[in-house]
C-alpha cells in the first residue's frame, strides 16, 4: 500500500490532517496523565504524611517487603518501557517486524512482571503482612505502611494489566493488518506504558528501600 | 510520514541506538539506587533514593516519552499535573506540620469503638 | 415591544434542510451515535432523570422539615435523604449539567469545528456516567446512605450502617466520565478552533468549559483516590484513617476538600460562561472588559484550587493553615467580583431586552452575589466558627449552586433551544417560569440564612419550635420553586410539536453556532466558517449602540 493510502486510512473524523490528529492523540493522553499524577498523588501525598508522622514504623515496615523480587520487577518494567518506546517508534517509522516483536516482548515483560508480583503477595501472606488480627509487627502504624503496600501495588497492578490488554489488541489488529502502523494508537499506548512505569519507579524506593541501612 | 518527529529514526539500527543507551542509564541508576539504599546516610537515605528515582523519570520523560521534541502543547500538559500536585502537598504539609498537639494522630484516642467489624460483612 | 421578539414573526416556515436530528433514525443511530449534538441530548435525557430523584430526596427534606417534630422520616432515614439529595444533585446533575448538555452541544459549533476531538471517547463518557448513574440509583434501592454526601471518616470506614461501598463506587465510576469528558473539551478547544479563531476571540462560554475542563480533570481523580481509600478500609478493613492506628481523620477531609472545593467551580464556571452569553445578547453590549473576563476564570480556576481548608476551620487543622486558607478565599473572591461588575457594566446603555433568558441571567447575577457575599463571611474564621454545620452553610451554597448553576441552566436551554431543537419555546410562559423561579428561590432559601444565623444546625429533622415559622416559610417556598422547575419541561416539550419552527438565528446573537441552521446539520457547518473578528459584535467598537433604533450586529465568522 502506498504511503498517502495507509496515511488516510489511519486519519479519522473530525481531524483534517494525520499530523494534527496524532498531536491530538498525544495530547489527549497527555492530559490524561496529568489526571493520573493527582489520582496517584492523592495516595502518595497520604503515605508521605503518615511516613513523617511514624518514621520508625514505617522504616520497620519497609524492611519486611522483599527487595529482591522489587529489584527483579523495577529492571522489568524499564526494560519493558524500552521495547514499547522501540515499538512506537517502529510504528512510526513503519518497520512492520520491529513494532510487532517489541510489542510481544513488552507484553512478556509485562506479564512476567505480574508473575513475580504474584509470587510476593503469596510471601507476603504467609509472612502475615496483611493489616488486621495477626499482623507480623508490633507497631499498629506498621499496618499503615502496608495499608499502602497492598494498596498501591495493586492500583499499579490494574494499571499495567490494563496496559498489557491494549498492547496485546493493538498488537493483534496490527499483525492482522486491521490497524495501520501510522495510526497514533501505538504513541499513545506509549505514553500511558511509560507513566505506568514511572508509577513504579517512585513506588519502589518509598516501599522497598526504606530501612535498609 | 513520522508526523509530528521532525528527526525521528526512521531504522531499526537507528532506533535501537536511539532507545538502548536510555536503558543502560535507567539500569545503572536503579543499580545505585539499589546500593544507596545500604549506606547509612540517616535522612538522607530517602533524599537519595527519591532523586535517583526523580533522575529515572526523567530519562523516561524526555527520550521514551518524546519531551525532548519541541512541542509547547505537550509539554504544557506533562507540567500541569506538577504544579497543582505541588499545591496539594503543600497546603497539606502546612496543616500537619503545624497543628496544635491535642489534634495530632495518636494523642486522642476515639472513645468509642463500632458494635461491628466494618470489613467485609457489610460490602455491598 | 423588543427588537429581539419582533424578528421571530417570520411568514411561513422556512423549508426544511436536513437536520442532524432527521439524519438518521432508529434507536440504534442515537444509542450508537458519535455526535456530539446528538450525545448532548442523550446527557439532557439522563440528568432530567437524575433531577427528579435528586429533587425526590429534597421534596422528602421539605416535607418533614414542615413541622419541628418527625413525622414523615425517623432520624436515620432522614440521613439518608439527605445524603442522597446531596449525592445525587453535585455528582449526577450539577456537575454534568451544563458541561455535558450545553457544552457537549455548543462547544464544537462556537469554535467552527464538525465535532469533539474524540467523538467515540464522547459516547462511551455517556455509557460510564450511565453505569454509574446505576450504581446510584442501586444504592437508594438497596437502604441508601446515611453518611452525608461527604463521606466523612471514621463514620463512613467503622460506623455507618448505609451502603457506603455502593454509593462511593458509583461516585468513583462517575469521575472516569467527567474526566473523559473533559480531556475531549480541553483537546478539542486547543486542536479544533475554525481558522482565525484566536484564543482571544473565543466566546466566554468556551473559555469558561475550557477552564471548567482543567478543574475536572486535576481536581476529580483526587476525589477518585480518597474514595478508593475508604473503601479499601471499609471493605477491607485495611487501616488507613484508623485513628486507632496511627491515622488521621483530617487527612482525608483535606484530600476530599481538595476535589469539593474545586467542585464548586466545575458547578458555577459554565453557569459564569452561560451569563456572559445571555447578557451580551440581550444588552446587546460588547461584554464590557472581555479581557479580563478571561482572566478572571483562569484565576478562579487556579485559585479555587488553594482555599479548601475553608470548610475545615472546625475540625483540629491547624490555625496557622486556617488563617493561610482564610487569607486565599478572600482572594479568590475577587476575580468573581470582577466578574460581577463587568457583567453589570455590559447592561450600562444596552439596549435590555427582558426575555426569559435574560430574566434568568438577571437572577444569576443577584443570586449569585448574595451567594458569593455570605461566602466570604464563611472564609472569616470567627464567623464560620459562629454558623458553622447551620443553614446559615445550607443557605450559602444554594445561592451558589440552585440560585446560580441552575438559572443558568434554565436561561441557557431556552437561549439555544431553539438550536437545539429548531424550535421556539412560548415566551410568555417562560418569563412567567423565570420570575417564580427567583422568588420560588428567594422564599425557599433566604429564611435559611436567618434561621442559621440563629442557630438551626444542618442535617437534624427535629428541631425547636421557635425555627418553624422559617422552616414552613421555607417549604412553600420550595413548593413554588418545583412549579417554577416543572413548568418549563412542560412547555419545551409542548414546543417540540406545536412550537413555531425556529430560523438561524432568532435572537440576532453574533456566534458561530448562530450561523448555521436550526437544528445544524450532522456536520455543523455546510462550508467551514472563518473568523474574522471576536465575540460579541453587537454594535461597532468604541460606540455606545444608539439609543432608539436598533444597532446592526456582526456575526463573528463568515462563510467563505
Ligand atoms: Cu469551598
Amino acid at each position: 500500500m502506498s504511503d498517502i493510502a495507509a496515511r488516510n486510512a489511519a486519519l479519522r473524523q473530525p481531524w483534517r490532517s494525520l499530523r494534527r490528529q496524532r498531536e491530538g492523540a498525544a495530547f489527549g493522553i497527555w492530559i490524561f496523565l496529568g489526571s493520573e499524577v493527582m489520582f496517584f498523588g492523592c495516595a502518595l501525598l497520604t503515605f508521605a504524611v503518615y511516613r513523617s508522622l511514624w518514621p520508625d514504623a514505617f522504616a520497620a515496615a519497609a524492611r519486611e517487603t522483599n527487595i529482591t523480587y522489587g529489584t527483579v520487577n523495577t529492571a522489568l518494567l524499564l526494560t519493558s518501557s524500552l521495547t514499547m518506546a522501540a515499538a512506537a517508534e517502529g510504528a512510526a517509522a513503519g518497520l512492520r517486524r520491529l513494532t510487532l516483536c517489541c510489542l510481544a516482548a513488552t507484553v512478556a515483560f509485562g506479564i512476567g512482571f505480574l508473575v513475580v508480583k504474584g509470587f510476593e503477595y503469596q510471601e507476603d501472606i504467609t509472612k502475615h503482612l496483611v493489616p488486621g488480627a495477626g499482623f507480623r509487627l508490633e507497631a499498629p502504624q506498621a499496618q499503615i505502611f502496608f495499608a499502602f503496600y497492598w494498596l498501591l501495588t495493586g492500583v499499579h497492578a490494574v494499571h499495567l494489566s490494563t496496559g498489557i490488554g491494549i498492547a496485546t489488541v493493538l498488537g493483534i489488529q496490527a499483525w492482522r493488518g486491521s490497524r495501520m502502523l501510522a495510526s497514533p494508537a501505538f504513541e499513545a499506548l506509549g505514553l500511558y506504558w511509560h507513566f505506568v512505569d514511572l508509577v513504579w519507579v517512585f513506588l519502589y524506593p518509598l516501599l522497598y528501600l526504606g530501612g535498609r541501612s | 510520514m513520522t508526523g509530528l518527529g521532525e528527526e525521528r529514526p526512521a531504522s531499526t539500527a537507528g532506533i535501537w541506538r536511539a532507545t538502548l543507551p536510555v536503558w543502560a542509564g535507567l539500569m545503572v541508576l536503579l543499580v545505585a539506587t539499589l546500593v544507596g539504599a545500604y549506606l547509612e546516610l540517616g535522612r538522607f537515605n530517602l533524599v537519595l533514593s527519591l532523586g535517583i528515582a526523580v533522575a529515572k523519570a526523567a530519562l523516561v520523560v524526555v527520550f521514551f516519552m518524546q519531551l525532548k521534541r519541541p512541542d509547547p502543547l505537550l509539554r504544557l500538559a506533562a507540567c500541569a499535573g506538577l504544579v497543582f500536585l505541588a499545591f496539594m502537598f503543600t497546603l497539606t504539609y502546612a496543616d500537619v506540620l503545624t497543628r496544635a498537639p491535642p489534634t495530632q494522630p495518636g494523642t486522642v484516642m476515639p472513645r468509642s469503638i463500632p458494635d461491628r467489624p466494618a470489613a467485609g460483612q457489610r460490602a455491598f | 415591544m423588543s427588537g429581539i421578539t419582533a424578528e421571530r414573526a417570520i411568514p411561513g416556515a422556512p423549508p426544511r434542510e436536513p437536520s442532524y436530528l432527521t439524519a438518521k433514525t432508529g434507536l440504534a443511530s442515537w444509542l450508537l451515535t458519535t455526535d456530539h449534538k446528538r450525545i448532548a441530548l442523550l446527557y439532557m435525557a439522563a440528568i432530567t432523570v437524575f433531577f427528579f430523584v435528586g429533587g425526590a430526596g429534597a421534596v422528602a427534606i421539605r416535607i418533614e422539615l414542615f413541622t419541628p417534630q418527625a413525622d414523615l422520616l425517623s432520624a436515620d432515614a432522614y440521613n439518608r435523604a439527605f445524603t442522597f439529595h446531596g449525592v445525587i444533585m453535585v455528582w449526577f446533575f450539577l456537575i454534568p449539567s451544563i458541561p455535558n448538555i450545553l457544552g457537549n452541544f455548543l462547544l464544537p459549533l462556537m469554535i467552527g469545528a464538525k465535532d469533539l476531538a474524540f467523538p467515540r471517547l464522547n459516547l462511551a463518557s455517556w455509557y460510564i456516567f450511565m453505569a454509574a448513574g446505576g450504581l446510584a440509583v442501586y444504592t437508594l434501592l438497596s437502604g441508601g446512605v446515611d453518611t452525608g454526601w461527604t463521606f466523612y471518616t471514621p463514620l463512613t470506614t467503622a460506623f455507618s450502617n448505609g451502603n457506603v461501598l455502593a454509593a462511593a463506587a458509583a461516585v468513583f465510576v462517575s469521575g472516569f466520565s467527567t474526566i473523559a469528558t473533559a480531556v475531549n473539551f480541553i483537546a478539542t478547544v486547543h486542536l479544533q478552533r475554525a481558522p482565525g479563531l484566536t484564543w482571544f476571540r473565543l466566546p466566554l462560554f468556551v473559555w469558561a468549559i475550557y477552564a471548567t475542563s482543567i478543574v475536572m480533570v486535576l481536581a476529580t481523580p483526587v476525589l477518585a483516590m480518597v474514595l478508593a481509600l475508604i473503601f479499601a478500609e471499609r471493605a477491607f478493613g485495611i487501616p488507613i484513617f484508623d485513628p486507632l492506628r496511627g491515622g488521621d481523620p483530617i487527612l482525608f477531609q483535606h484530600l476530599f476538600w481538595f476535589y469539593s472545593h474545586p467542585a464548586v467551580y466545575i458547578m458555577v464556571l459554565p453557569s459564569f460562561g452561560v451569563i456572559s452569553e445571555l447578557v451580551t445578547c440581550y444588552a446587546r453590549r460588547r461584554v464590557f472588559g472581555y479581557n479580563f473576563m478571561v482572566y478572571a476564570i483562569l484565576w478562579i480556576s487556579l485559585v479555587g484550587f488553594l482555599v479548601w481548608g475553608h470548610h475545615m476551620f472546625v475540625s483540629g487543622q491547624s490555625l496557622f493553615a486556617s488563617l493561610a486558607f482564610s487569607l486565599l478565599s478572600f482572594i479568590v473572591a475577587v476575580p468573581s467580583a470582577i466578574k460581577v461588575f463587568n457583567w453589570t457594566a455590559t447592561l450600562y446603555r444596552g439596549q435590555i431586552v427582558f426575555d426569559a433568558p435574560m430574566i434568568y441571567a438577571l437572577g444569576f447575577i443577584g443570586l449569585f452575589t448574595i451567594g458569593g457575599l455570605t461566602g466570604l463571611f464563611l472564609a472569616s474564621v470567627p464567623v464560620d466558627i459562629h454558623v458553622t454545620d447551620t443553614y446559615f452553610v445550607v443557605a450559602h451554597f444554594h445561592y451558589i449552586m440552585v440560585g446560580g448553576a441552575v438559572s443558568a441552566l434554565y436561561g441557557g436551554l431556552a437561549f439555544w433551544w431553539p438550536k437545539i431543537t429548531g424550535r421556539l419555546y412560548p415566551e410568555g410562559w417562560a418569563r412567567f417560569a423565570a420570575i417564580m423561579m427567583f422568588f420560588g428561590f428567594g422564599f425557599t432559601f433566604f429564611p435559611m440564612f436567618i434561621m442559621g444565623y440563629l442557630g438551626m444546625p444542618r442535617r437534624y429533622h427535629v428541631y425547636p419550635e421557635e425555627f418553624q415559622v422559617w422552616h414552613v416559610l421555607a417549604s412553600a417556598g420550595a413548593v413554588i420553586l418545583a412549579f417554577a422547575y416543572l413548568l418549563p419541561m412542560g412547555f419545551f416539550a409542548w414546543s417540540l410539536i406545536w412550537g413555531r419552527r425556529a430560523p438561524a438565528n432568532p435572537w440576532g446573537a453574533t456566534g458561530l453556532e448562530w450561523q448555521t441552521s436550526s437544528p445544524p446539520p450532522e456536520e455543523n457547518f455546510h462550508t467551514p466558517p472563518v473568523v474574522e473578528q471576536g465575540p460579541y459584535n453587537y454594535h461597532p467598537e468604541h460606540a455606545g449602540p444608539p439609543a432608539l433604533e436598533r444597532e446592526q450586529h456582526q456575526p463573528q465568522g463568515r462563510q467563505p
